[in-house]
């Protein structure tokens, strides 16, 4: 199949269009998430089990990317019922009570989590309902490996449509829509296009950071499993848009199906003539190679990230110049994030105007984030810009895990910060996170309830930046790690009140000179838990106490004589004899020989010992 | 354009930096890991110490002034709390990673870091914690890394990958593990480090240092059945004065020869005599080239950093370099023979020490190929550094002295050899030579200022006896590599001057630190080699009676069969 012209896409969209309604389809997930749940084998079980009962000429069934529901998963939707939880066994009753008999299978319908009742159609769903999915489009729809699927999506459209506009008309349309960068920083995308278009030079580059790194986020991820070509489409729209005939893909090597699926739509593509020489029979060429990163977090800065395209150590350059100016093999080059890509098609076709009336009034369009932590709903979700915490915790994601109650969320990856329960109110967008002390970041949302302790968080994004920093700069690499050792020191009981101040300046002034912008996030994590929960770090410095009961080394296990009966079950249990009693009669607990392993209160029927 | 630092409003080039325009305006912000040798194009402008911090009117961070470009308007303050504080923090974080040794450090009064706390008024470090811990690698017999006192300011990958294109050392690891390394680790000695020394010269702290050979000297001179013989080089003299507070460029010729003597050698010498005679050997070797259509360009030989370079790097190219020693071998291997019968001593008991600028000599000296009969032409080397600090040893005040003359036998010398010492000099001391020897008659143009200078690569083309010999000269080994490269494309040339170190030898390894971070200070030592080039009554090395003495007596004639056994050498492959 190759596409020579505009008509020619045209008319295959629309007859591709055509086809598809007649039909019925089962879609499965076929993400990272639901893959390591078997749904390779629901797949497989689908493909044989049709063909047994001599269906397969009238079900269409096929892998998707992933849904976002990720909590739920495997998931299956047959038409628009929407099976959760689905396993390889149950195939054949899917396939039997639906398909043939004409009866949704109930037991494998989603329940509501306030009414216990079961939703037949995903729109019902109320971690899909506030939901509006621009970047995540087709996730979930289309079969992230089939070219014809993507454009009887409206593929390569946008593509055809930016082809007979002028360059600087496509950079107006992104420029108009007020779509920023959506990888952290929230950089104008449309002035960045017009800065690199406007740099001399006649060899310019296009990159895509997909080189995810915050933990817990995986939006990036699943676009690229899930619908491969919007980016590259995007990539070839902004090539055009600042004269670039090549462009790099700089994606991690432990996403190894979003490789496999970018590599398979690269080809199709090329195949198609919709990548390669004179695209759509203009002047307009345009590859895409992929660059495996080895997981550095520093490498999803952009001049790292460049570094290590070239093959040189993955730490970050000095800027200026910018990539804009200066980039890949001191290229002028363009480089946006993987969700800031997802975007553009749609900004093309329906205008600049249209993306511009979602969101707020600096951040515009939607946002996607991923929900982990202590939270009812984990996965992945689009909402507009605006839209408050409290909506996407509580409404989307159906509140805290086993009723707990919400202390702080924690967005922006190691360079964000922790919230707390009292702004859940407040609008996300890219200026209201920065004003309460976190950042937009990638998108990663880290809940967290009562049993969390605020400094062992943020001891544990030190950890990570410490262990990701580059080392290239001196309050990066000495610094972050100094910082760490307080909360060490701190956690360890042994903190003193000038550890705090410390702790604090040291923080700022590693903000204020490190040379990336992984050194200059870094210390957020610690500045926000000392802004919003000073009394847990005053806690654990003045009291020795850590309220959370989250910090081993300062808690006691301890026996209540007047509830213990003397069972022996936690002596018998205890891994260290730590604990000594005669048969019925109250144990006790050596401190010097307790580990705080916790077994103990597990296996306690009387609710006789205590931890604080 | 205009710029406003700290509340004076000055004018300022395009493409200049915050830390330039500060200079130009006598406002002093202190710096560690940037270097900018404008001559010698030696820039290391990576900004990792984060020393040289600025605010400036609406960034929200601060800036580093070393790579931080001015532009129209910029308002800058140099010296606010916030900078100063944010300073000493960085220079207190990098000594709490730092070994805390600085009274039996050999950069003690000596190390940029140390200075820096100083001058920041650092009196106690506020964040301890873990400190790296590396073994240090004293593998080779040049120079000895100690990655503890490395503040990661990359000044030595700079000079080792960009100018001089060896790339032996680069950043390993992430994070605190971060240190300063070679590939897979591999001690020096097994590298491609061809031992210019370069890295030591532009260290700020001891995590670079050579290696110390003066008790090994000192144990030869104070044992009775030892003849301890000592050359100096031509560079050495007029960089040995900075180490007295003497100021650059002047030539403390007597005033060394007179510490030598005190310090107790048998035989103060020359290297310059030996410079001569490679002349001797190297012009016969140019001729005999030229005129039975032998290989061509020819390669000067002196520098042995070049030398292990070119058997690494362009190993298909060995059959260009001169076959000649470099002098102080030379010297080395006249003092074992010739001098031994002269002065009857058996030459297993003579010890020839040569004072050197640079480091490679060390790593040459041990060379199996410049040995005659086992026995090894020079037996130690110590750099200009290190004859500062015997002389200090010895309780000597160098200032004080009186001028002193070398020993007569192989220590008198003409004004070419003293050019050895700068880049282009021993192409120009060959050159009058040679010329007087195809043109039939001693020349008279002694000063052949288009081969003079600090450009990286200089290209002349001169008439000699009918021929347009084309030179051209490189210093520092990246400019070698595109000369290397030029040749093997097929470009012609007669001769060739390499020197491994930017300047020449008075830029050497081994000489004493020049740390205002420019290079008048290598123009000051050049200069005063032309000075003394001048003063010379003799210029051209062919009219050194000693060395025609030495030809008439011992040597036959230059090129001949007991000159080529004693004289010249051969070279390695280590591409593989």
């Amino acid at each position: 199949m190759r596409i020579n012209t505009v008509e020619e896409l045209d008319k295959l969209a629309k007859s591709l269009k055509e086809q598809k309604s007649a039909e019925i389809i089962i879609k499965t997930c076929a993400g990272t998430g639901c893959m390591s749940s078997d749904s390779a084998k629901i797949l497989k079980n689908f493909e044989i089990l049709l063909k047994h009962h001599g269906l397969d000429n009238k079900v269409s069934f096929q892998p998707t990317g992933c849904f976002g529901f990720c909590e739920q998963g495997p998931i299956v939707k047959v038409n628009d019922v929407f099976y959760v939880q689905v396993t390889p066994k149950d195939v054949n009753e899917i396939i039997q009570s639906h398909i043939i008999d004409g009866k949704p299978v109930e037991r494998l319908l989603y329940r509501d989590k306030t009414t216990g009742e079961a939703v037949k159609s995903f729109d019902d769903i109320q971690f899909y309902k506030r939901q509006m999915r621009i970047a995540l489009r087709n996730c979930g729809d289309i079969n992230p490996e089939s070219l014809e699927d993507y454009i009887a999506r409206d593929g390569y459209k946008a593509l055809a449509k930016s082809l007979a506009m002028s360059p600087q008309d496509v950079i107006n349309e992104i420029k108009q829509s007020g779509l920023r960068g959506r990888g952290g920083a929230g950089f104008p995308t449309g002035v960045k296009w017009e800065i690199a278009a406007n740099s001399a030079g006649k060899k310019k580059f296009v990159l895509c950071n997909a080189d995810e790194g915050d933990p817990g986020a995986f939006m990036d991820r699943s676009i690229l499993e899930g619908d491969p070509n919007s980016v590259i489409e995007a990539m070839a729209i902004c090539a055009y848009s600042i004269g670039a005939d090549e462009g790099v893909i700089y994606i991690r090597a432990e996403y190894p199906l979003a490789v496999h699926r970018l590599e398979t739509a690269i080809k199709q593509a090329t195949e198609a003539g919709l990548l390669g020489e004179n695209i759509f029979g203009t002047n307009f060429s345009f590859k895409i190679s992929l660059s495996l990163g080895a997981g550095a977090f520093v490498c999803g800065e952009e001049t790292s990230l460049m570094n290590s395209v070239e093959g040189l150590r993955g730490e970050p350059r000095v800027k200026p110049p910018f990539p804009a100016e200066n980039g890949l093999w001191q290229k002028p080059s363009n480089i946006n994030n993987v969700e800031t890509y997802a975007n553009i098609c749609p900004i093309i076709l329906n205008g600049g105007a249209w993306f511009s009336k979602i969101g707020t009034e600096k951040s515009k369009g939607t946002k996607v984030f991923a929900l982990a932590g202590k939270i009812n709903n984990v996965g992945l979700v689009e909402v507009p810009m605006g839209t408050t915490l409290r909506e996407v915790i509580f409404e989307i994601g159906e509140g805290i895990r086993n009723g707990k109650a919400l202390k702080a969320v924690q967005t922006g990856g190691p360079s964000g910060g922790c919230i707390p329960a009292e702004c859940l109110d407040m609008p996300i967008d890219y200026e209201s996170l920065v004003s309460i002390g976190s950042m937009m970041g990638s998108g990663g949302m880290i809940v967290m309830d009562e049993d969390d302790c605020m400094v062992d968080v943020a001891k544990f994004y030190l950890d990570f930046t410490v262990d990701e920093s580059c080392g290239k700069c001196t309050p990066c690499r000495i610094g972050n790690l100094r910082l760490k050792e307080i909360l060490e020191k701190i956690c360890a009981g042994n903190g003193e009140e000038k550890d705090l101040i410390k702790l604090k300046e040291l923080g700022e002034i590693i903000k204020d000179t490190s040379l990336c912008g992984l050194g200059q996030t870094a210390p957020n994590p610690i500045l926000s838990t000392m802004n919003y929960f000073m009394d847990e770090y005053e806690a654990h410095v003045k009291e020795k106490r850590c309220p959370a009961g989250k910090c081993k080394d300062l808690l006691q296990y301890k026996i209540d004589p007047t509830k213990c009966v003397g069972c022996t079950l936690c002596a018998k249990n205890c891994p260290t004899d730590a604990i000594s009693g005669e048969v019925k009669v109250a144990h006790k607990i050596e401190q010097d020989k307790c580990i705080k392993c916790g077994t103990c209160i597990q296996k306690c029927r009387f609710e006789a010992i205590s931890r604080g | 354009m205009n710029v406003t630092i700290n509340n004076l409003n000055v004018e300022a080039q395009p493409g200049q930096t915050i830390l330039d325009v500060a200079k130009e305006n006598d406002i002093h912000i202190p710096t560690l890991c940037h270097l900018n040798l404008h001559d010698t194009k030696v820039v290391n402008q990576v900004a990792t110490c984060r020393v040289c911090m600025v605010e400036i009117e609406g960034r929200r961070n601060l800036m580093p002034a070393c790579s931080t470009r001015v532009s129209d308007g910029m308002v800058i303050k140099t010296n606010t709390p916030r900078a100063v504080k944010s300073r000493r923090t960085i220079v207190e974080l990098l000594l709490s990673n730092h070994p805390k040794d600085c009274l039996v450090c050999e950069r003690n009064q000596n190390c940029e870091l140390q200075a820096l706390a100083a001058e920041l008024g650092v009196r106690d470090v506020e964040y301890k914690g873990k400190r790296s811990r590396h073994d240090k690698d004293t593998s080779s017999y040049s120079l000895i890394r100690d990655p503890e006192k490395c503040v990661l300011c990359r000044r030595c990958e700079t000079m080792c990958n960009k100018v001089q294109t060896v790339g032996v050392y680069s950043a390993v690891h992430r994070g605190f593990d971060t240190v300063m390394g070679t590939a897979f680790d591999e001690p020096i000695l097994d590298t491609v480090c061809t031992f210019c020394g370069q890295c030591v010269s532009v260290c700020p702290t001891g995590a670079l240092t050579q290696v110390d050979n003066t008790s090994e000297v000192w144990k030869a001179i104070n044992d009775p059945d030892k003849f301890v013989i000592v050359q100096t080089a031509p560079a050495v003299r007029v960089a040995l004065g900075e180490e007295f507070g003497v100021e650059a460029g002047t030539s403390v010729t007597g005033k060394m020869v007179a510490a030598l003597k005190l310090m107790g050698f048998d035989k103060v010498c020359d290297t310059d005599f030996a410079a001569d005679l490679t002349i001797m050997e190297e012009a016969t070797e140019f001729i005999d080239r030229l005129k039975n259509g032998g290989k061509l360009p020819i390669l000067t030989s002196c520098c042995p950093a070049w030398v292990k370079f070119i058997e690494h790097q362009f190993p298909d190219l060995l059959d260009i370099p001169s076959t000649c020693k470099s002098p102080h071998e030379m010297f080395g291997a006249i003092a074992k023979t010739y001098l031994a019968e002269k002065l009857d001593i058996d030459p297993k008991k003579i010890v020839v020490v040569s004072v050197m600028p640079c480091l490679a000599k060390k790593y040459e000296a041990i060379r199996p190929e410049l040995s005659n009969k086992e026995i090894q032409n020079v037996d130690f080397v110590i750099t200009t550094r290190e004859l500062a600090r015997m002389i200090r040893e010895a309780g000597l005040t160098f200032n004080a002295l009186d001028d002193d003359d070398f020993d007569d036998m192989l220590g008198e010398s003409t004004g070419a050899s003293v050019i050895f010492g700068t880049t282009g000099g021993v192409v120009e001391a060959a050159v009058r030579t040679a010329a007087s020897w195809l043109e039939g008659k001693d020349i008279e143009k002694f000063d052949w200022t288009e081969l003079r200078g600090l450009d990286g690569i200089r290209v002349a083309t001169v008439p000699i006896a009918g021929v347009d010999v084309k030179i051209a000269i490189a210093h520092g080994l990246g400019n070698a590599r595109k000369i290397f490269e030029r040749i093997r494309a097929g470009e012609e040339f007669h001769i060739i001057e390499v020197m491994a170190c930017p300047g020449g030898c008075i830029g050497g390894g081994g000489q004493p630190y020049y740390l205002e971070h420019d290079t008048s200070v290598l123009r000051k030592r050049a200069e005063a080699l032309y000075a003394e080039d001048k003063e010379k009554a003799i210029r051209l090395s062919h009219k050194n009676p000693q060395i025609i003495k030495l030809y008439e007596e011992f040597l036959g004639d230059p090129g001949g069969h007991k000159a080529h056994a004693l004289l010249h050498t051969k070279y390695v492959r280590r591409d593989n």
